[in-house]
């Protein structure tokens, strides 16, 4: 469809959220508790948070919950029986308030979960959620969103993009089908654009590299000192995966009692030492430099490589969540600048 | 920050150690670690009110135990690690040099581990102040309304081990909660699973806790799990009358028997 643009204003805005959560849909949206800014399932309208940078955790959560029921099983005398779950159930969620990174993020799971295994629960949620975009008009040092592809202002994932003018008003671009039945389901609330530029307010985020000669670097860099040095502080556990946007790796668990269990997906990290430890008991990761080297190399050379995407979105999240200052924009820039030995 | 720049150069020119563990200034205003192996790189010591992780946790990586004789910038919770970790055959005293830093920043003299245990001894031991006060708090509360806070406050954990990684105490090659047969713990991050890891991560704690309150400052949710730990070193302290990380001889509260406990029995 031929995006529109419209014009909302605080009040009006804050109806939406209530009107759209009292017609059954899950909100996800981002409130401030316990001294951080993260996303929340349902919080009233006034709860809302609008001020914040960037939230701790990503909205992956939506599709991807850190823990997901993948079927149970029941132990009979001689057999046992699977019970799948009817993902035909998954409520409709709609992701109130998340930056243009978070947005554009959706397609890189898309890709994962559909990449050689068609992944249904994933798909179920995904086909059930709406994305309100809304764009950044600050941004901190760890936002580097531009670097990558995208900018504060990136339509790409949302179904309306939102963003906040002096004025106390928002600039409303609907961008799907699914935004506009939104918006036209609750037409009085928008008003007509008079040309508002969304340009003039959005964050200045300045382009730090180039990701295209980080990708290049990597090809010969598996070997390179680098690693080593730039991983020492590192101590393996797996903040930056679990609040990243795009890291998708899980483990299987069972939990059962007498037989009688369930099958769950939970998140993994590959900064954790068992990740790919083997029934042998080699681990082809041995140590932590090589699993540092794995993110970086899965975001930035294999998934470039295999599915013709950047596994990262410039949100900023693993710097500001990691204990010891693995700061990875900086990390990046320097990537750019290593010498590769030619082969 | 001119005498332990000095010093950490000297250590290396002479080639008493391999590597000096120290704080650098990091990103966006932070201080964080540094591995020094060549002298000339010493200046980019510092130390400040910044410096608050515990680099102890680094004496146990592989990659860093490969350099050999390490020095290392302690600061009190950092001495006293190195105590734990000797006492429990972690670390070999041959292998470590204390940089020891005093209360007021100053580099302390410390030519072996023995005057590190003395110089403890002088200082009173116990939980950060801020820390203790919210302990006291939640002391004060009902067991209902203790365990209401923790379950709310342990439900958001999504088990990225943060708090594990962090402590120089949690260096088991194949931690618990990894250990599948038996399966001792949930694995999943639900609520079940992130109590009984908060838990069984305390438990293993009490008695080895040197109260640095690294952990809590990992944690990327801010669930102030530090407290737990730090409240268990309390309970050790008034129970068997010891604190972690005064002696290079084993002495943990909860795994060393003596004839004359109150119990006869061991955990």
């Amino acid at each position: 469809m031929t995006p529109e643009t419209k014009i909302i204003d605080r009040v009006a805005l804050d109806k939406l959220y209530e009107s759209l959560k009292a017609a059954g849909n899950k909100m996800f949206a981002p409130v401030f508790r316990n001294e951080q800014t993260d996303f929340e399932y349902n919080p009233s309208a006034a709860e809302i948070s609008y001020s914040h940078i960037q939230t701790t955790q990503s909205v992956k959560n939506t599709v991807f919950p850190k823990i997901e029921n993948l079927f149970r099983f029941e132990s009979g005398q001689k057999s046992v029986e699977l019970v799948q779950i009817d993902f035909t159930k998954v409520p409709r969620v709609i992701v109130w308030n998340a930056h243009p990174c978070d947005a554009a993020a959706f397609s890189a799971l898309d890709a994962v979960f559909n990449w050689d295994y068609v992944d249904e629960i994933y798909n179920a949620r995904r086909e059930k959620l709406v994305v309100i975009g809304m764009s950044c008009i600050k941004a901190d040092e760890n936002c580097f969103c531009t670097s990558v592809d995208l900018g504060p202002g990136s339509v790409k994932g949302s179904d309306i993009l939102l963003t906040p003018l002096a004025n106390g008003k928002f600039i409303a671009e609907i961008l799907t089908d699914l935004g506009k039945s939104i918006a036209d389901e609750n037409a009085s609330l928008f008003t007509a654009s008079n040309g508002e530029n969304k340009e003039e307010v959005l964050a200045k985020v300045e382009k730090h590299f180039s990701h295209e000669k980080v990708t290049e670097n990597l090809k010969d860099g598996f070997e390179n000192p680098f690693w080593h040095e730039f991983s020492l502080r590192c101590i393996g556990c797996g903040a930056c995966a679990y609040v990243c946007p795009i890291c998708t790796c899980f483990d299987i668990q069972d939990e059962s009692k007498a037989g009688n269990g369930r099958r769950l997906r939970c998140w993994d990290s590959c900064g954790f030492g068992m990740f790919t430890l083997h029934t042998s008991g080699h681990n082809p990761r041995e140590v932590q430099s090589q699993r540092w080297r794995q993110r970086l190399m899965h975001k930035f050379s294999y998934q470039p490589d295999r599915n013709e995407f950047i596994g990262c979105v410039g949100c900023g999240r693993c710097s500001r969540a990691c204990p010891v200052d693995m700061n990875i924009l900086e990390q990046l820039v320097e990537l750019e600048k290593i010498e590769v030995a030619a082969k | 920050m001119d005498n332990l720049r000095k010093k950490a150069k000297e250590l290396l020119e002479s080639k008493t150690v391999d590597l000096v563990i120290g704080y650098e200034n990091g990103t966006n205003g932070k201080a964080r670690a540094v591995f020094i192996k060549d002298p000339e790189k010493t200046g980019k010591l510092i130390y400040d009110d910044r410096c608050k992780q515990n680099l102890a946790v680094y004496l146990n990586k592989h990659e860093v135990k490969h350099y050999g004789k390490i020095a290392i910038v302690a600061p009190l919770m950092v001495m006293r690690s190195v105590l734990v970790l000797v006492s429990e055959c972690q670390l070999k005293p041959e292998n470590i040099v204390v940089l020891g830093i005093g209360e007021d920043g100053s580099l302390l003299d410390f030519p072996s581990l023995e005057v590190v245990e003395k110089y403890i001894a002088k200082i009173p031991l116990g939980n950060p102040e801020p820390d203790q006060v919210i302990i006291d708090k939640l002391n004060a509360m009902s067991m209902e309304q203790r365990r209401e806070f923790w379950q709310n406050e342990l439900e958001r954990c999504f088990k990225c081990y943060a708090c594990r990684a962090a402590c120089p105490m949690c260096y088991c090659l194949r931690c618990t909660v990894e250990c599948n047969q038996p399966q001792w713990i949930s694995a999943p991050a639900h609520p079940l699973g992130n109590l009984e890891w908060h838990q069984l991560r305390t438990m293993h704690l009490t008695g080895r806790c040197v109260s640095c309150g690294d952990c809590g400052r990992a944690c990327p949710l801010n669930i102030p799990i530090h407290l737990l730990t730090m409240q268990q070193a309390e309970e050790a302290f008034h129970m068997f009358g010891v604190r972690a990380g005064t002696s290079q001889k084993a002495d943990s509260a909860l795994s060393t028997y003596k004839p004359d406990d109150k119990e006869n029995f061991i955990l």
